[in-house]
């Protein structure tokens, strides 16, 4: 190995093998990965820097651009923050809701994680089945929301409407029916000899260093490691739910992988659970008007668990009508910089977009 | 691959018992979609009921909408004539739009697909360009999940039975967080701009009553307007007429948030101090007023800070015109005019009273000597009801009744009364003869929902128990043998539509009714009085049935000399609208001689 000459190859930006718009500068020895850098720069569109030049609801429709698989944090972790800095209080059935949609999301972009984790394995069949029955799920979020992937749904005060007439009724039929399709996947993917293979050992997240490079999410969980803003410190009504938080030793991507099986279960039963207690009242403590609405002056950070792991807003308020700062914290920044040139060195190069699919990385999420 | 691992091979092989099953793909275009309920696609406009308020052009930050015009809509009142035209290429869909339409009229469709290959064909005027989508709604906002505050805060007032008993103010006012709330309340589209006569900067002040900046507000409001705290409490509102959230819902209290901004500066001092107008260096024009109405105080107050050397003729004993000796003193008091005149006089405003044009002094003295002459002098004789036995005693005319009462009198008009009309300044003369002790009658010949007269003046007096004889005609007057009013006799009336206009009432023969009372005030209307214009003058003063005719500019048919208030044909007859008057006046008269 030592004798052949080190070469730079480009990953990405357009790469099948991608998770979005970055690249990765490798340089390699044969097939085996020498060092890595992740390149950003590809769809940089200021965001945060918008924020500031929008009023507090404004704000509201780019939200969901952040990471487009899964947008529902964080809309919801914005809201918490300007529910902080304002003192309002939210329904109790707002709550109930906003607990159902996050979890909800959660599946749809673990399903959406199936196709690109199996894909890159170069097992696609489970991909064509975990994307189709994500759109039950998407039917879901249309019928209540109105939009299959840009809900913009939660707000400051509560949620934007009611859940509509039979939409509770077509949830527990959609999570049956999911519940029901999970043993396939197991079949095609954890069941699969190919899958084991080609997980087990690698791209290993040391679990004394996990903590350090600031992992979080399922790739934590996958070192052993318990760690989820939903238990640690709840926000919706995830404090009256009862729910476990698998973790599995390894750190590779093995682990990670049955972490993130294990969460779907967890989650349709939290949502189980949520429409089965599910309060009456308001579901929404109405904002003034949004054209003279002034959020007191202060600073607020609030975070809730996305599949990547923790994501948080930090606003900051002169008591104007605009937000003075506001930043975006996600996971995908360090999984997808600092964690991922960590562990790339040593893997083999068809192992690269494995790896990448494994850790959570939304290159948007990054580039705010 | 460990031949040992044989299930890690054999069992992915399930996926073959998927094979021959039905797909959960539907076949495009063959099967549709069901589309959610609640589905934000392409919008729906309802031409009719959009306002033009452009609050969707407003919230949209992607630059997505614009406000055209359309060749089939005109602008009107509360209406800017103006609709939303969406741009695809930037919509995202969010529908902040549909959320904080006022009217309602801007919806999303279920429609979403449009396939073309011209990028000018994404460029869609909702309502106009797919008026079949009108089927098709999804998204929208009703009166629960709608953005909008439609419910005005409250004013506080005196209790009814408390309030006949004394001259005391009615409306209490908006404290300080009531303002603050109400004023969030606006969402700045100044349709009310355009329908206020003097074309006040509303949605400014609002905001910055909003923004808790009090004094900033006063200073926009004087901008335009130096009798504020008057309208503040008595304004026609025309602006909440055509208030957006008026569609739905309950206008904005703009009348009572420029009220609670001018209470906020106590007296003339801080008026001044607030204020700070520009006064231009004094110039060698005079200008002399006739009347310290509405009209003529707005004229000498703008042109005494352009410089002009005014004098301002008023043949009463104190300033105000119909708003001193015309409105009662429960909706305007005396301290509140007095305060604000005395700005005006300390900002140069030199005011004559008892000076009756045409006897003290004569008009052509004025005349020639000014530069420019503005004439506001008000109506101030009133229509006769043209019935039997009119000259009776105890029959008053409503500004003989309103002027005595306002200058203090303490009127005998007995226990019972009756008031004929149904205008403002008739449920003035009814709630002015209940403040007396009297149990009140007021006749009106249509019905309530014609009375031209405030909603909630008319709420006022029926919560004050003043009894509303609503389609009744007066006949005559019954006197007594000494001469004075005993009763009157009218007939009940029944609405007849004819064409376009507004139901006409035509007595019901043989429905004469009788009813007993001490007094009879003639609230129908007033007319102007010319006396104080020399002959040559009125000869030449053109003329619009009884009204002065003017130009744009507030300009007479006689060189030089100006007009406004409710003498002129020009706008409606109310304080407002004689602001408006004064302040092109103003311009005009500044115009003609400073050449700017």
């Amino acid at each position: 190995m030592t004798r052949e000459k080190e070469t730079t190859l480009y990953l990405g930006p357009q790469h099948p093998g991608i998770t979005g718009n970055m690249m990765i500068k490798l340089k390699v020895r044969g097939d085996i990965v020498v060092s890595a850098e992740t390149h950003l720069g590809y769809l940089h569109r200021a965001f945060e820097k918008l924020i500031e030049r929008r009023n507090w609801l404004q704000s509201f429709t780019i939200l969901c651009r952040f990471c487009v698989p899964e947008p529902d944090p964080i809309e919801l972790s914005y809201a918490l923050a300007v529910e902080k800095l304002e003192g309002r209080v939210v329904p109790e059935r707002a709550k109930y809701i906003r607990t159902i949609v996050s979890e909800l999301a959660r599946i749809q972009s673990f399903l959406l994680w199936y196709g690109g984790q199996s894909g890159s394995g170069g097992l696609y069949t489970l991909g064509q089945w975990s994307v189709g029955d994500r759109n039950y799920i998407l039917d879901l979020f249309e019928d209540l929301t109105g939009a299959r992937i840009y809900h913009m749904f939660m707000w400051p005060g509560g949620v934007r409407r009611d859940l509509p007439e039979g939409w509770m009724d077509k949830a527990y039929k959609t999570m049956d029916y999911l519940e029901k399709r999970l043993d396939d996947y197991n079949k095609l993917l954890f069941d699969n000899a190919i899958f084991q293979k080609r997980s087990q050992g690698v791209g290993i997240i040391p679990k004394d260093k996990a903590l350090e490079w600031g992992v979080v999410g399922p790739p934590l969980r996958g070192t052993g490691i318990k760690h989820d803003v939903r238990i640690d410190e709840p926000y919706a009504a995830y404090d009256k739910i009862d729910f476990e938080v698998p973790t599995y030793e390894g750190g590779d991507v093995w682990a990670r992988s049955l972490v993130r099986r294990d969460e779907i279960v967890q989650s349709i039963s939290i949502i189980r659970q949520a429409l089965d207690n599910l309060p009456g009242g308001s579901y929404y403590n109405r904002i003034p008007n949004p054209m003279k609405w002034t959020v007191p002056a202060g600073n607020a950070w609030a975070k809730t668990e996305s599949v990547r792991g923790e994501i948080g807003f930090y606003l900051v308020s002169d008591g104007s009508n605009k937000p003075r700062r506001a930043h975006l914290r996600g996971a995908a920044y360090a999984h997808g910089i600092s964690v991922l040139e960590k562990v790339l060195p040593g893997e083999n190069i068809a192992d690269v977009s494995f790896i990448l699919n494994s850790l959570g990385v939304c290159p948007p999420e990054i580039e705010r | 691959m460990s031949i040992l691992n044989l299930k890690g091979i054999l069992t992915p092989l399930a996926a073959l018992k998927q094979m021959g099953k039905e797909p959960h793909t539907i076949n495009f275009p063959d099967e549709q979609k069901n589309i959610s309920k609640i589905y934000r696609g392409f919008h729906h406009n309802d031409l009719d009921l959009c306002i033009g308020c452009g609050n969707c052009e407003t919230i949209c930050m992607n630059d997505a909408i614009d406000m055209i015009g359309l060749a089939e809509i005109a602008g009107s009142p509360g209406d800017s004539g103006l609709r939303p035209r969406i741009d695809y290429g930037r919509c995202c869909y969010c529908a902040l739009c549909v959320d904080v339409c006022p009217s309602g009229s801007l919806n999303m469709t279920s429609e979403f697909m449009k396939v073309t290959p011209d990028p000018y064909d994404f460029l869609m005027t909702p309502g106009k360009d797919n008026p079949e989508a009108v089927d098709k709604l999804s998204f929208k906002a009703d009166m629960e999940t709608t953005l909008n505050l439609f419910d005005r805060v409250p004013m506080r007032e005196l209790d009814p039975e408390e309030r006949v008993k004394s001259f005391a103010e009615v409306f209490l006012g908006y404290n300080e967080e009531e303002a603050r709330i109400e004023a969030s309340r606006c969402i700045s589209c100044g349709l009310c701009t355009e329908s206020c006569p003097v074309h006040m900067h509303i949605p400014e002040y609002i905001n910055a009553i909003a923004n808790a900046d009090d004094e900033a507000a006063i200073k926009i409001i004087y901008d335009n307007n130096d009798l504020p705290e008057m309208c503040g409490k008595v304004c026609t509102r025309r602006c909440e007429d055509v208030c957006a959230l008026q569609v739905r819902g309950e206008a904005v209290a703009i009348r009572w948030l420029k009220g609670y901004a001018t209470s906020r500066a106590e007296n003339a001092e801080m008026i001044a101090e607030i204020v700070k107008p520009e006064v231009r260096e004094p110039n060698q024009y005079k200008v002399g007023i006739i009347g310290a109405g509405p009209a003529g105080l707005t004229a000498g107050y703008y042109l005494a800070l352009k410089g002009y050397d005014i004098t301002v003729y008023e043949a009463q004993n104190d300033p105000g015109g119909m708003i001193m000796y015309g409105i009662p003193k429960y909706r305007l008091p005396y301290d509140s005019i007095q305060k604000q005149v005395d700005y005006m006089k300390n900002m140069g405003v030199k005011i004559h009273y008892n000076t009756r044009v045409g006897k003290d002094i004569s008009f052509n003295e004025i005349y020639d000597n000014s530069d420019a002459v503005f004439m506001g002098i008000g109506l101030q004789d009133a229509w006769s009801l043209g019935i039997q036995d009119e000259d009776a005693e105890g029959v008053w005319s409503a500004v003989d009744f309103l002027g005595k009462a306002n200058a203090g009198e303490i009127l005998d008009i007995g226990k019972r009364v009756v008031v004929v009309g149904g205008g403002d300044v008739s449920i003035d003369c009814s709630r002015v003869s209940k403040r007396f002790g009297a149990d009140v009658f007021q006749s009106y010949r249509r019905r309530v929902q014609e009375m031209p007269a405030d909603p909630e003046e008319i709420e006022g007096a029926e919560q004050e128990h003043i009894h509303l004889m609503t389609q009744t005609i007066p006949t005559r007057v019954i006197k007594d043998e000494n001469g004075h009013v005993k009763g009157m006799e009218y007939l009940n009336a029944e609405m007849i539509s004819e064409g376009a206009g507004r139901p006409r009432p035509v007595a019901i023969e043989g429905s004469e009714t009788i009813i007993e009372c001490d007094s009879i005030i003639a609230a129908i209307g007033q007319k102007a009085n010319y006396d104080l214009l020399p002959k040559e003058i009125v000869d030449n003063l053109e003329m619009v049935k009884d009204k002065i005719k003017v130009n744009e500019d507030r300009l007479t048919s006689i060189p030089k000399l100006f007009a406004g208030g409710d003498a002129v044909k020009f706008g409606n007859s109310d304080a407002i609208s004689a602001i408006a008057d004064g302040f092109a006046a103003t311009k005009a008269i500044d115009k003609m001689l400073m050449g700017k």
